[in-house]
């Protein structure tokens, strides 16, 4: 009777269980990178907005606090919008005519919303309060970045779960005094690991992991 | 045939041993290597595939076909196609798992435990009772996968791994215990299953007209030639396999009665559940070995092989392990008062005259009174009356389970949740399906696959015997 297989046979019979094992691996391996990389989660990706929003401009080069335009951000669950005419305060005024800013101008003639993208999309089944937040010694910098060096925004973080939990089961390693929440590239003028655990002291700040904290 | 005789068969005692003792033989008379390996493997490799195989196959396929349609429907409209709802929130789905988990385990029991106890009538039936497992496994995973309503996420909720989400599954929870006791055991079944067929995979191959046969047989074989150090090696790791699989028969359903004992419910949180559960799962098992058993014998005439002597013995277990399960019975019973719980001593009550009595009743007819049937010589020997009998004690079983899931929690502790459930269509369409996936999964496997492991049945053949200036 014939041979049917070639001596190569022993060979690929040996690769192809290596060969699995590795592709086994690495298949979960890529599944596992692929879930957290940003083509997922959406993150450190421009969005295009309806206007060429600047806050890099606006913070960084201009100095504008961050509650001059997200009004609510100490006392509602959402940080606001700002109206046109919060816009127009100054955009009357300087660089009236603009044709970068004729949206602007467009929407305070016609009372018309501009229609912003949102960047920070949590999903539905989340709740999320700003105020409790920053009236905890959470800068707007941890979630958000250096927003003053976006010259359009994008989500800095994934916002998935993990990193949501990574904050609320360790907070010592992130708050910081209330009085630096709106600064933008704090340092903290002691080690983090001794100015943490004071702060969370000192604010009474829990470690909230129950589930229906976030899931109501 | 020499490499044949090269085994070491100290364990084997002949086909006439048995005889002796006034006990049926474990393969009839006249029988050689070569009438073994040619009417086994003659299944397989025909170009003429019985008509009868079609029929079966077709209608097994069209059940099969009817668990595709519920699942996309599940998939669509979500877990409320089913009839569970509060207060009974596990109904059908685990029922049917616990059911086939349990019919499993006879597979594994034949394979490992009766190996290591040198028990050669398992022999002719440890092939077609391991695919039996592997298939019943696949029934029942299926059930506690669909139960989550979305199935692709479940690998989140099973298994721990680092998810995104910063969570691991709740370890102090049975269910994730479940999780590992069912994947491992589906693992070491498929493995100990596919170990068994490689010498049969190589017989095969020689023995294959077609090309597309040698290719397929050879590479199943994994280059398998017969050499004393195959033997030598296979049957090392087939006794390993064997240890491994060993406490697994007594392992998982162990777990799978966690999934009620330790929770705080009358009828669920008792200490006898882990053995009760493991005997109605080996009496189950072999209840379904002797389902498949009877029919396959008697379509490929395998009467020479599969004899008198294996269905006796598979009688005598479900003998066994069926008093086992109605001592349970009776142990709940005796809780139930002697616990001088009102809780429990409700649940009995409800048990027995409740709105689900008849089925209680059916349960006890059936594991309890209708198998010391089995006691009788002329009962053992009346083949369709033992097949009628295998699958009345697979109902029985059935309702067992359904019983001690549904009693106990429809009969909520606060009387203003009480409720009946019933299943829906759907439910049962599940539960046929699965059945449906079952067969023809059976169905392939006896037309593609040697139902009958050959190398071992050259082993208890009177010329494995014969030879004995090779064993030096």
């Amino acid at each position: 009777m014939p041979q049917i297989f070639k001596p190569s046979a022993n060979t690929l019979a040996k690769a192809s269980i290596v060969g699995g094992l590795l592709l086994a691996v690495s298949l979960i391996g890529l599944l596992i990178g692929l879930g957290r990389s940003s083509y997922v989660t959406r993150a450190q990706e421009f969005i295009e907005q309806p206007i060429q929003f600047s806050h890099a401009h606006h913070v960084g080069d201009d100095g504008i606090d961050c509650r001059y335009c997200h009004t609510s951000v100490e006392t509602s669950s959402f940080a606001g919008i700002p109206p046109t005419k919060t816009c127009m305060n100054c955009h009357s005024q300087i660089w009236s005519t603009s044709p970068m800013l004729e949206p602007v101008r467009a929407s305070i003639r016609d009372d018309r919303s501009l229609r912003w993208i949102r960047v920070h999309d949590l999903p539905d089944f989340v709740y999320f309060n700003h105020s409790v937040h920053v009236k905890n010694g959470v800068g707007c910098e941890t979630c958000h970045g250096r927003v003053d060096e976006m010259p359009l925004t994008y989500q800095q973080n994934s916002l998935q779960m993990e990193w949501c939990l990574d904050c609320h089961r360790a907070p010592e390693k992130y708050v910081r005094p209330r009085s630096e929440i709106f600064t933008m590239g704090y340092r903290p003028p002691v080690p983090q690991s001794v100015q943490g655990p004071e702060l969370v002291k000192a604010y009474g700040i829990e470690s909230l992991t129950n589930c229906s904290t976030c899931h109501r | 045939m020499s490499v044949v005789q090269e085994r070491e068969y100290d364990y084997v005692e002949g086909a006439a041993a048995g005889a002796v003792r006034g006990v049926p033989p474990v393969i009839a008379p006249g029988h050689t290597f070569e009438t073994v390996n040619d009417k086994i493997s003659g299944v397989i490799l025909t170009k003429r595939t019985p008509i009868g195989w079609f029929l079966g196959f077709a209608i097994a396929f069209a059940f099969l076909m009817l668990l595709n349609l519920t699942i996309g429907k599940l998939l669509m409209e979500g877990i409320g196609i089913w009839g569970n709802n509060v207060p009974v929130g596990w109904a059908f789905d685990i029922i049917n798992f616990v059911w086939w988990i349990g019919i499993g385990h006879a597979g594994t029991l034949i394979s490992a435990i009766l190996l290591l106890f040198r028990q050669q009538w398992r022999t002719s039936i440890n092939r077609f009772a391991e695919a039996m497992t592997l298939f019943a496994v696949a029934c029942a995973a299926m059930f506690p996968l669909l139960h989550t309503g979305r199935p692709w996420l479940a690998a989140y909720w099973l298994f721990p791994y680092p998810n995104t989400m910063g969570l691991w599954p709740q370890f102090r929870s049975p269910l994730i215990w479940d999780v590992f006791a069912v994947s491992t055991y589906g693992t070491v079944s498929a493995l100990f299953w596919f170990t068994g067929l490689v010498p049969d995979m190589a017989t095969l191959r020689d023995r294959a007209q077609s090309k597309a046969g040698r290719i397929i047989f050879g590479m199943l074989s994994l280059g398998w030639r017969g050499s004393a150090r195959h033997w030598q090696r296979y049957e090392m790791a087939y006794l390993l396999l064997a240890g491994i699989s060993t406490p697994l028969v007594l392992s998982v359903h162990t777990i799978v009665s966690f999934d009620f004992a330790v929770s705080v419910l009358p009828g669920w949180h008792a200490t006898i559940f882990p053995p009760y559960f493991v005997a109605g799962a080996i009496y189950s098992g072999f209840a379904m070995v002797l389902t498949l058993a009877v029919p396959l014998r008697k379509f490929y005439g395998l009467e020479d092989f599969i004899t008198m002597r294996h269905i006796h013995n598979m009688t005598k277990v479900m003998l066994v392990t069926g008093m086992i399960v109605a001592y349970g019975y009776a142990n709940e019973a005796f809780f139930a008062w002697y616990s001088a719980n009102p809780y429990e001593g409700y649940m009995m009550l409800n048990r027995m005259t409740g709105p689900y009595a008849p089925f209680y009743w059916s349960l006890i007819a059936i594991n309890a009174a209708m198998i010391q049937l089995f006691w009788f010589r002329k009962v053992r020997n009346n083949i369709p009356l033992l097949f009628v009998l295998s699958l009345l004690v697979n109902v029985g079983m059935w309702l067992e389970r359904f019983i001690i899931i549904v009693t106990s929690l429809h009969r909520d502790f606060l009387p203003s949740s009480w409720d009946m459930y019933a299943p829906t269509r759907w439910d049962f369409a599940m539960f046929a399906g699965t059945i449906g996936l079952f067969l023809s999964l059976f169905f392939l496997f006896i037309r593609f696959l040697p139902a009958l492991a050959m190398f071992e049945m050259r082993t208890i053949v009177p010329e494995a015997k014969l030879q004995p200036e090779h064993h030096g």
